[in-house]
C-alpha cells in the first residue's frame, strides 16, 4: 500500500457523554477514493470534521502524509473539504468562491484567474464565473463546491454526503463524474455517505462504521460476499441470517439461492412457501416461510418476458445453494 | 372565504386608523394658524417659521443629533462583540452572567436605570473627578441601554446563517480574523445596519435615562419637548413631529427599498 | 457542539471581544445597580451635597410598605399595567394574525406600518393624545357632535388616559412578537384540524392558540414590564389623582431630592420585576437557540 496518506491513530472524540468516535485507527492509501460508510449518528461526519480540523480529537493522533496534524487549525491543513450544504458563499459571485482559497495562499492574480478559469472547465462551469450562488441549479452549486475545493490543489479531498442534495436522476450521473475527476486528477477522495450503493459503486475501498467504531474495511467486493459480522452483512446490501451453532451464523445473499418447484440437486435445500412477491422488474424479491416458521428472502433475475414473476403467492417451492454461497459468522 | 378576508381587512383598518389618526392630526395642526389644536384657522407655514428661528430648539437638536451619532456607532461595536460571543462561543466562565447582562438593560425599568446611572456618575465624580455631567454621561447610558438592541439583532442573524460557510472559509486557508472579515461580516452587515439605525432612533428618543444623567447645561431635543409639553400644547412641537415623522418613514421607505433591491 | 469554539473562547483577540461588552456592562449597568442599594439603606440628608449620608437604615424601605401612599401607587401600577397590557394583546393580536395570513409579497409592507410609529417619537406620540383627549379636544367635539353624549367631561388627566397612551405606545411591541409566532406556524396544522372534526373555533383555541403562546408571553411581557415603571405616560396623560410607581420615583429625586426613598422604589421595583424579566430572557435565549 505503500505510504499512506492519512493514518489515523487510536482517535476518540466525545460529546458529552457520548462518544461520537470511539478509538478509531485508519490508513487511507494516496490515490484512493475512500468512502466512510453508516447510518446517521454513526460518527462518520466527526471523523471527516476531525480530519479537515473542525474538531480537536480528545485522544488519538491524525498524521496528513507523514506530519502529525492533531494541533493544527483548520485553515493550515493541506486539505479541502466539500461540504454537505455547500457552503457557497452568497455574497460573491462564482468566480468569487473559486478564488476565496487561492487570495487566502497569496497566489497572484493573473495565476489566480487562469486557476479559476481551468478549474471552472474543469467541472464544465465555463462562462458562468460572474453568476451568483442563488442564480445556479443544485447540480452546478455542486460543481462549484467541488471547482472551489480542488483549485487548491488539496492532497487529500473530503466530500460530505456530495450526492444528497441532488436528485435521484443528476446523482447517478454525478456519481461517475466525480469518479471520472478523482482518477484523471489522482487527487486521495474521502466521500462520507449513508447511501450503499453510492459508497459500493465508487469506492475504491471503504469502511463501515457504527456507533463510532469502525467495524469493517476493505473493497466493496470483500465487504459484500466475505462481511466480518452480522451488522455489515445486513447494513450492505439484503442478507438472510441463519444461525448453524450457538455463536455461529451463515450469512447468505438472496441471489445466491435458487428457487424452483422441484427439489433441486444442490448441496443444501430446503421447502417453503412464498408468502409475498415484490416486482422490481428486472428481478424479484420473494419472501418464503419455511417450516419453521423464520422467513428467507431470495431474489431471482426475471428472464422470461411472457410472465411477471416466475413464482406467485402460495407456491410450495424449494430454495437451493452451494456449500460456498454463503460467508460464515462468528458475531 | 371573502367574508374572511374583509374581517381581516377590518381588523387591520381599524388598528392602522389607531396607530396613524393622532399622527395625522398632529400633523395637519402644524399648518393651523391658530395657536389652538382645537380649532382650524385655516392654513399657515408661522409655525414652521418660528421653530426654525427656535435657537433653543435647535441646539437641543445638535446636541441630540451629536449624541445619537456617537453612541449608534459604539453601541453598534459593543453590541456586534456581545452578539458574537452570544452566538458563537458557547462556553466560558461566566457566560451566564454575560448573557444575562446583555438582555437586561432592554427590559429594564428606564426610570431604575436613570436613577443608578446617575448615582454612578455622582460617586465617580466625588472619587476620580468626574467626567462632567453633559455630553460624555449621556453618550456612556445611551450605549449601555442601546448595545442590547444591537447585540440581539447581530446574535439573531448569526443563529440564522449557516456555520459551515465560516468552517469553508477556514477550510480555504482563512485564518479565523479573515474568515471574520471576509464571510462573517459582510453576511451580517445588513443586521449592523439595521443595529445602528435602532441605536441612534433609540438615542434620539431617550428622554427618562437622559434626564438623569445630564448635567444642567445640556438638554436634548427629547428634554426640551418634555418641558415645552408638560406647559401644554405648542403648536411649534408639532412642527417638530410631522419632521420626525417624515425623516422616519424617509429612512423606513429607503431601507426596505434597498433591501428589495438586494434580492 | 464543537469544540472550536472553545478553543476559540481561549485565544486573546476572543477573550478581548468577550471582555470588551464585559467590562462595560459591568461597569455601567451591575455596579450602578449595586450603588442604588448602597444609597437605599443610607438617609436622606438635605443639606449635603448629595442629599444623602450612608449607612444601613431601612427607613425607605419601611416608608414605602407602610404609607398608604406607596402602597396605592404600587397597586395601581400593576393594575394599569395589567389591563393595559390585556387590552393591548386583545388589540394586537387579531392585527398579527391578519398579518400573518395575508399575502406574503404583502405582509413586509403591513409590518413596515405596524413599526413605522415605533421609529417615531414616544414622547411625540404621548403628546399626539393630549390635543386628542383635553377638554376641547377632537375626540369631545366628536362625541358631542354626534349627539350620542353631551357632557363627555375630559378624558385627560384620568386613568382612561393612561391606558389608552399604554395600548397606544406598545401596540408594535405587542404586534411583533405575536407576528414572528404566527408567521412560522404550519397553516396545514389548522387543515388537519378541520379534517379531524374541529369547528374553527376549536381549531384556534386547540391548535394556532397554543402553538403562538411563545408570542403571547414575549409580546405581554415586553409591555408589561415598561408598563409597570411608566413615567412619561401618566406624567403628560395621568394628570395629579393617578398614581403610578414610575412617576413616584421620578417626584421623590427631582421634586422632593430623596435620594434613598427613590433607590428604595427603584430596588422594589426591580424586586417586583426580577420574574418577568427573567422569564423574558429565558425565553429570548431559548427561542435564539433553538433557531442555531
Amino acid at each position: 500500500m505503500g505510504e499512506p496518506i492519512v493514518k489515523i491513530v487510536g482517535v476518540t472524540k466525545r460529546f458529552g457523554a457520548v462518544e461520537a468516535v470511539a478509538n478509531v485507527d485508519l490508513e487511507i492509501a494516496r490515490g484512493e477514493l475512500f468512502a466512510l460508510l453508516g447510518g446517521s449518528g454513526c460518527g462518520k461526519t466527526t471523523l471527516l470534521r476531525l480530519l479537515a480540523g473542525f474538531e480537536r480529537p480528545d485522544r488519538g493522533r491524525i498524521l496528513i502524509d507523514g506530519q502529525d496534524m492533531t494541533g493544527v487549525p483548520p485553515h493550515l491543513r493541506p486539505i479541502n473539504m466539500m461540504f454537505q450544504s455547500y457552503a457557497l458563499f452568497p455574497h460573491l459571485d462564482v468566480a468569487g468562491n473559486v478564488a476565496y482559497g487561492l487570495k487566502r495562499e497569496g497566489v497572484a492574480r493573473p495565476e489566480i484567474a487562469t486557476r479559476v478559469a481551468e478549474a471552472l472547465a474543469l467541472v464544465k462551469l465555463d462562462g458562468l464565473g460572474t453568476r451568483r450562488p442563488s442564480q445556479l441549479s443544485g447540480g452546478q452549486r455542486q460543481r462549484v463546491a467541488l471547482a472551489r475545493a480542488l483549485v487548491k490543489r488539496p492532497k487529500l479531498l473530503l466530500l460530505d454526503e456530495p450526492l444528497a442534495a441532488l436528485d435521484r436522476k443528476l446523482r447517478e450521473d454525478t456519481r461517475f463524474e466525480l469518479v471520472r475527476l478523482q482518477e484523471q486528477l489522482g487527487v486521495t477522495f474521502v466521500i462520507v455517505t449513508h447511501d450503499q450503493p453510492e459508497a459500493m459503486s465508487m469506492a475504491s475501498r471503504l469502511a463501515v462504521m457504527n456507533a463510532g467504531r469502525i467495524v469493517q474495511t476493505g473493497t466493496p467486493h470483500e465487504l459484500y460476499e466475505r462481511p466480518a459480522t452480522r451488522f455489515v452483512a445486513g447494513f450492505i446490501g439484503i442478507a438472510n441470517i441463519l444461525q448453524t451453532a450457538p455463536g455461529r451464523w451463515l450469512a447468505l445473499r438472496p441471489e445466491k439461492i435458487a428457487l424452483s418447484a422441484d427439489r433441486p440437486a444442490t448441496e443444501r435445500a430446503i421447502a417453503g412457501t412464498v408468502v409475498e412477491v415484490g416486482y422490481e422488474g428486472d428481478r424479484s424479491l420473494y419472501r418464503i416461510a419455511l417450516a419453521d416458521g423464520s422467513t428467507m428472502r431470495v431474489a431471482q433475475t426475471n428472464v422470461a418476458r411472457a410472465r411477471e414473476s416466475a413464482f406467485k403467492r402460495g407456491d410450495n417451492v424449494w430454495l437451493g445453494w452451494s456449500d460456498d454461497a454463503g460467508q460464515v459468522l462468528h458475531e | 372565504m371573502s367574508g374572511r378576508v374583509g374581517v381581516a381587512a377590518t381588523v387591520l383598518a381599524f388598528g392602522y386608523a389607531f396607530l396613524y389618526l393622532p399622527i395625522a392630526l398632529v400633523i395637519a395642526y402644524s399648518f393651523n394658524e391658530s395657536r389652538l389644536v382645537t380649532v382650524w384657522a385655516g392654513f399657515s407655514l408661522k409655525w414652521w417659521k418660528a421653530l426654525l428661528q427656535n435657537e433653543a430648539m435647535l441646539d437641543a437638536a445638535w446636541l441630540s443629533l451629536r449624541i445619537a451619532l456617537v453612541s449608534a456607532t459604539f453601541a453598534t461595536l459593543l453590541g456586534l462583540a456581545a452578539g458574537y460571543v452570544l452566538a458563537r462561543v458557547p462556553r466560558f466562565r461566566g457566560r451566564t452572567l454575560f448573557a444575562g447582562l446583555v438582555v437586561a438593560p432592554m427590559v429594564m425599568p428606564e426610570v431604575v436605570m436613570g436613577i443608578s446611572m446617575l448615582l454612578l456618575f455622582v460617586g465617580s465624580d466625588r472619587l476620580l473627578g468626574g467626567p462632567e455631567r453633559g455630553f460624555l454621561t449621556i453618550t456612556i447610558a445611551h450605549v449601555t441601554f442601546s448595545l442590547t438592541f444591537v447585540a440581539i439583532v447581530v446574535q439573531a442573524r448569526l443563529a440564522d446563517f449557516d456555520r459551515s460557510l465560516e468552517e469553508a472559509a477556514m477550510d480555504l486557508g482563512a485564518t479565523p480574523w479573515t474568515t471574520f472579515l471576509t464571510v462573517t461580516l459582510p453576511m451580517i452587515a445588513p443586521a449592523l445596519a439595521s443595529g445602528w439605525l435602532l441605536a441612534f432612533t433609540l438615542s434620539l428618543d431617550d428622554l427618562i435615562l437622559t434626564q438623569f444623567v445630564a448635567g444642567a447645561q445640556s438638554q436634548t431635543l427629547p428634554m426640551r419637548v418634555y418641558s415645552s409639553v408638560r406647559l401644554g400644547v405648542d403648536p411649534q412641537i408639532n412642527v417638530l413631529a410631522t419632521i420626525v415623522v417624515a425623516i422616519a418613514a424617509g429612512a423606513l421607505v429607503t431601507s426596505a427599498w434597498l433591501t428589495r433591491k438586494r434580492d | 457542539m464543537s469544540s472550536r469554539s472553545v478553543f476559540l473562547a481561549r485565544s486573546q483577540p476572543m477573550r478581548l471581544v468577550i471582555a470588551l461588552p464585559f467590562l462595560w456592562l459591568g461597569v455601567f449597568f451591575l455596579l450602578p445597580l449595586g450603588l442604588v442599594l448602597g444609597i437605599a439603606l443610607g438617609t436622606n440628608s438635605p443639606d449635603s451635597v448629595p442629599p444623602v449620608e450612608l449607612g444601613v437604615d431601612l427607613a425607605s424601605f419601611r416608608l414605602l410598605f407602610t404609607d398608604d401612599l406607596y402602597l396605592a401607587a404600587w397597586l395601581s401600577s400593576l393594575r394599569i399595567a395589567a389591563i393595559s397590557t390585556a387590552v393591548t394583546l386583545l388589540l394586537g393580536y387579531p392585527m398579527a394574525y391578519a398579518i400573518a395570513r395575508a399575502a406574503p409579497r404583502r405582509r413586509p409592507l403591513l409590518l413596515m406600518l405596524v413599526m413605522l410609529p415605533f421609529w417615531t417619537s414616544f414622547l411625540i406620540r404621548i403628546y399626539a393624545w393630549m390635543g386628542l383627549l383635553s377638554e376641547n379636544g377632537i375626540l369631545n367635539q366628536v362625541l358631542r357632535g354626534s349627539g350620542l353624549v353631551a357632557d363627555p367631561g375630559t378624558i385627560l388627566g384620568t386613568e382612561w388616559a393612561i391606558y389608552l397612551g399604554i395600548v397606544y405606545a406598545y401596540l408594535p411591541f405587542m404586534v411583533l412578537p405575536l407576528y414572528a409566532a404566527l408567521e412560522k406556524l404550519d397553516w396545514s396544522l389548522l387543515e388537519a384540524a378541520s379534517d379531524l372534526g374541529a369547528r374553527p373555533s376549536t381549531a384556534f383555541l386547540t391548535v394556532t392558540l397554543p402553538l403562538s403562546l411563545p408570542g403571547i408571553v414575549a409580546g405581554c411581557l415586553l409591555v408589561f414590564i415598561p408598563a409597570v415603571g411608566e413615567f412619561v405616560i401618566p406624567d403628560l396623560l395621568g394628570g395629579t389623582q393617578t398614581l403610578m410607581i414610575g412617576k413616584v420615583l421620578w417626584d421623590e429625586f427631582f421634586t422632593n431630592s430623596d435620594w434613598p426613598l427613590a433607590s428604595a422604589v427603584a430596588i422594589c421595583l426591580l424586586v417586583l420585576l426580577v420574574g418577568p424579566i427573567l422569564l423574558f430572557q429565558r425565553q429570548q435565549q431559548r427561542s435564539l437557540e433553538r433557531r442555531s
